[in-house]
């Protein structure tokens, strides 16, 4: 057997697609108990009590700018420009830690100041479990981008021939960031609209 | 000739007709007109209930345009827009289902 | 025992293994084949377990008003049953045959990730001690196999058996998910040259499908598992109704994961059948293409159908007759499996060996209960049939009539392949009558009691309702059936260790498994074949029949590498067992459980994939 598989396509990336495909259904299943459960049990604090948009806004920029530091560490890799490589990896790694601390910040803010634990209503039991796993998801990014970075600075093991470990983790920072952004239109923004008729 | 080995051999498929770091700046240029697009309508009341194409177009748009530039659906193979996409196209149709089976729509 | 040094971060040094033997050789594995063998011994013990709890089951029921079990221990029974048979048997079973046979069939040396396949099982081994575990620590789930919330919830079944199931099913779903990903790749990027998808063997085509079905389906159960956790473990409100939680919502994401998953429990049945089918009529598969399609349809439309469990929901007159048409539908492309079959057959030079018994054992009685399976999918019929033996007699006829004949099929057929032995004809034969009529005895009455209204899942019935005599009589031919496994337990053992040399190639097969040593080297292939057509390998018997020359090998056996010995899927699957029993006992052990996860997962991928020589 040569270095070729039957669609000359690499195991792993393939993996990972599957793998990202596979995600999808499980994010779905937990917007759609949100949004099933959108304005049923005790209403308040909801959505409109909690909720900063500007705050969260910001929050959102960090982790679209850092899909894009992203991109950048890996054009960079590419070209071998190993030096590039490891500073847009350091900024993916502090945007991801940085969009982190607001959610930290702001579960912090909501538990301690609108009084939403979990327990609350339906609705924080939805929210911190739909917004948490994502946590949970940016987390292991992190850790995983954290392994690699560690990797190029002490032992020089990432170069362009290994561009696909980068690759791999970097399909699921961007999946990380587009589940966010679905999150943010219909968790926060959809959420707290003022405008519909009834309300 | 072991199959891990050939693993670790990462220059299948790459390094080839790959954007430019100016085209993802584009794209990431995009991406914050869009979001903020999405904030400003947000303080539109007026719009009422047209809010909701307006937010799921932006944000479709956005996620399309994620996946096609910085996750290179667009320059990849075929096949892992297929495998994604019926992942993708699965999970919003049961979700949109189970909803409606809730009275989301009516 | 020799290893290959590695540095981890931290420059911690590590050792990967080099072909290690004995026990510490299961322990590393990273054959697919080993592997395989370790998946069907060890579902099979649990099938063996659950077939205890259903003779426990049917002896409580023997007769009306007894009291032999206790209703509590009576619902762990039925709990553990069906659990048992679904996750820790048939799918498994299922597993085995993929991790064996899909290599062979595509012409590779081993799957896509070798160590992620032996994480697998770690993973499933992990799962099912967990589940079964809860036997010896304080109780079983008694809820049933769908676990209904809120009826799972702390306010109502407080006690641990619920967090076992959790638990175990989350583990067994990790492994499964696992097992897919890495068998998706593999069919996908492993085919040998010319092996086009649609030259793919039959059962190949249907471990494709099922693997598909079950990295999208999986994620729904897994979501609604973690909210009913995190209901139980943490008081968050995902199923409480005082909080005003909708009592439908589990049933909704467990039936649209519950769906699809009884299609992932025959999928490889039929996928079974129609690699013995062909073999044994001495015929190609009837409609190729069409198996494929039927297949993909179902597979598809399994994803439309979940609330036909919940008909008496009060889903509303809308929702029920959308939900009766889609069912419905199903038996097209299942009708057309079952015409195939018969065309593939028709006009054959039939051989009733063990395997086509159970092959059209398993036609006649899935149609059986197929057939069911259409009285219930009219809603307004299914008003009466709900929760009554009738469904319990459908899901036996398509499941064990099903699924377990089509499997016994499949290990018949490749017992040969996968020892080097040959099984004993005779038992296999007096295996196969002894389960068919059993079956039947068993099943078959149920369709009569669950018309007169027998409702499931009761511990006992009175005795003037008219239902003991068919009742006692079930039970008598549950245990025929008992039988019957012990005498294929008996006939695996005797032909296992001293039943006769089997041969390359004793069924004159078609696909490219017959085409190699039994048992086969760890190689798999010397060569790795070129393929032309579908049934390549018999073709080229046809061809060369009269010639009787074989090509020498070019490839020199030791210039072959193989992926290499491994203890990181254990080691991460240890850490998963102690992150679940966690949740179940002290949350300090989850946290232990995930640290040696990230520890373990860390080594493995730092793991040098190289020979030593290459260095």
């Amino acid at each position: 057997m040569s270095d070729e598989t039957t669609t000359g396509l690499s195991h792993r990336k393939l993996l990972i697609w599957v793998f990202l495909g596979s995600d999808c259904m499980f994010f779905a299943s937990l917007i759609g108990t949100y949004l099933i459960y959108k304005g049923s049990g005790v209403l308040h604090p909801g959505p409109a009590d909690v909720f900063d948009i500007p705050t969260t806004s910001v929050s959102t920029f960090v982790l679209l700018m850092s899909s894009m530091s992203m991109v950048f560490a890996y054009a960079y890799l590419v070209r071998d420009d190993i030096k590039a490589f490891r500073i847009w990896m350091f900024s993916t790694i502090i945007m991801g830690s940085t969009f982190l601390g607001f959610q930290v910040f702001e579960f912090s803010e909501f538990y301690f100041h609108d009084d939403l634990s979990p327990q609350t209503n339906l609705f924080g039991t939805t929210f911190y479990a739909l917004t948490g796993t994502h946590g949970l998801h940016v987390t292991i990014g992190v850790i995983w981008l954290g392994i690699i970075f560690y990797s190029s600075l002490f032992r020089n093991t990432v170069t362009s021939k290994t561009n696909l470990d980068l690759d791999l983790a970097a399909l699921y920072w961007h999946f990380v960031d587009i589940v966010w952004i679905v999150i943010f239109a219909v968790v926060y923004l959809f959420g707290t609209f003022t405008g519909f008729p009834s309300s | 000739m072991s199959v891990e080995i050939k693993n670790q051999s990462n220059h299948i498929d790459e390094s080839h007709s790959h954007p430019k770091p100016m085209t993802y700046f584009k794209v990431a240029m995009a991406l914050v007109i869009l979001t903020a697009l999405e904030i400003l309508v947000f303080y539109f009341d007026w719009l009422g209930y047209g809010i909701i194409p307006v937010l799921a177009f932006l944000s479709i748009a956005k996620f399309a345009i994620v996946v096609m530039y910085y996750m290179h659906l667009k320059f990849d193979s075929k096949l892992f827009t297929y495998v994604f996409m019926s992942g993708l196209i699965l999970a919003t149709v049961v979700i949109l289902w189970l909803m409606a089976l809730f009275g989301w729509f009516v | 025992m020799t290893t290959i040094p590695f540095k981890l971060p931290l420059n911690i040094k590590l050792y990967r293994p080099v072909s290690p033997t004995g026990v510490w050789g299961w322990l590393t594995t990273v054959d697919h084949k080993k592997i395989g063998v370790l998946y069907g011994v060890t579902a099979f013990i649990m099938f063996l377990t659950g077939g205890i709890e259903a003779m426990l089951i049917r002896t409580q029921l023997i007769a009306p008003e007894l009291k032999i079990i206790a209703p509590e221990v009576y619902n762990q029974l039925f709990t553990m049953h069906a659990t048992t048979m679904i996750f820790l048997a048939i799918m498994p079973l299922s597993a085995a045959f993929f991790n064996f046979i899909i290599p062979l069939q595509i012409g590779a040396r081993d799957v896509a990730f070798p160590r992620l396949n032996a994480f697998s099982y770690w993973a499933f081994l992990a799962g099912a001690l967990i589940m079964k575990s809860s036997w010896f620590l304080g109780g079983s789930p008694n809820a049933g196999w769908f676990g209904y919330a809120p009826i799972t919830t702390a306010t109502f079944n407080p006690g641990n058996g619920i967090d076992f199931w959790i638990i175990g099913l989350q583990v067994l779903g990790v492994a499964s998910l696992a097992a897919s990903f890495n068998f998706i790749v593999t069919i996908i990027n492993l085919r040998a040259p010319g092996m086009t998808m649609m030259r793919l063997p039959l059962f190949t085509w249907m471990t494709f499908i099922t693997a598909i079905l079950l990295i999208l389906a999986f994620p729904v159960i897994t979501v609604a598992l973690i909210e009913l956790m995190l209901d139980r473990t943490f008081d968050f409100n995902f199923f409480n109704t005082k909080a005003g939680a909708n009592p439908i919502l589990w049933q909704h994401l467990f039936w649209i994961f519950g769906h699809p998953e009884v299609y992932i429990l025959i999928l490889p049945a039929m996928g079974i059948v129609s690699e013995v089918l062909p073999t044994f009529s001495r015929k190609p598969i009837f409609g190729y293409p069409a198996m494929v399609l039927a297949a993909s349809f179902i597979a598809f439309m399994g994803w439309l159908v979940w609330s036909h469990h919940m008909f008496t929901t009060g889903l509303g007159p809308i929702a029920n007759s959308v939900f009766t048409l889609t069912t419905m539908l199903i038996a097209i492309p299942t009708g057309v499996k079952m015409f195939n079959w018969l065309g593939t057959m028709w006009g054959g030079d039939i051989d009733f060996k063990t395997p086509t018994l159970f092959a059209v054992g398993f036609m006649s009685m899935f149609l059986i209960g197929g057939i069911s399976g259409v009285m219930h999918s009219f809603s307004a019929s299914d008003y009466q049939q709900q929760d009554t033996y009738f469904i319990v007699a459908h899901i036996h006829y398509v499941l064990f009539g099903g699924s377990i004949f089509g499997i016994f099929a499949g290990i018949y057929y490749w017992f040969p392949k996968i020892t080097g032995r040959m099984y004993d004809e005779k038992l296999g034969k007096l295996n196969f009558w002894i389960m068919f009529i059993g079956q039947n005895l068993t099943f078959f009455p149920m369709h009569w009691v669950g018309m007169q209204g027998m409702p499931r899942r009761i511990f006992t019935y009175d005795s003037g309702m008219g239902w003991a005599f068919w009742n006692g009589f079930e039970t008598i031919a549950a245990y025929a059936i008992a039988f019957g496994v012990l005498i294929f337990v008996i006939n695996m053992i005797k032909s296992w260790t001293g039943g006769k040399k089997a041969g390359d190639d004793p069924w004159d097969g078609r696909t490219l498994e017959w085409s190699i040593p039994s048992p086969p080297p760890v190689y798999n292939f010397r060569d790795i074949p070129i393929v032309k057509s579908l049934d390549d390998f018999w073709h080229t018997k046809q061809k060369s029949s009269n010639s009787n020359t074989k090509v020498k090998s070019k490839t020199k056996v030791s210039d072959i590498h193989l992926p290499q010995p491994s203890y990181w899927p254990l080691l991460v699957a240890v850490g998963l067992t102690i992150a679940g029993f966690g949740i179940i006992y002290n949350l300090v052990f989850t946290g232990i459980g995930i640290g040696i996860m990230l520890i373990t997962v860390c080594a493995w991928s730092f793991e040098p994939v190289n020979e030593p020589d290459s260095h």
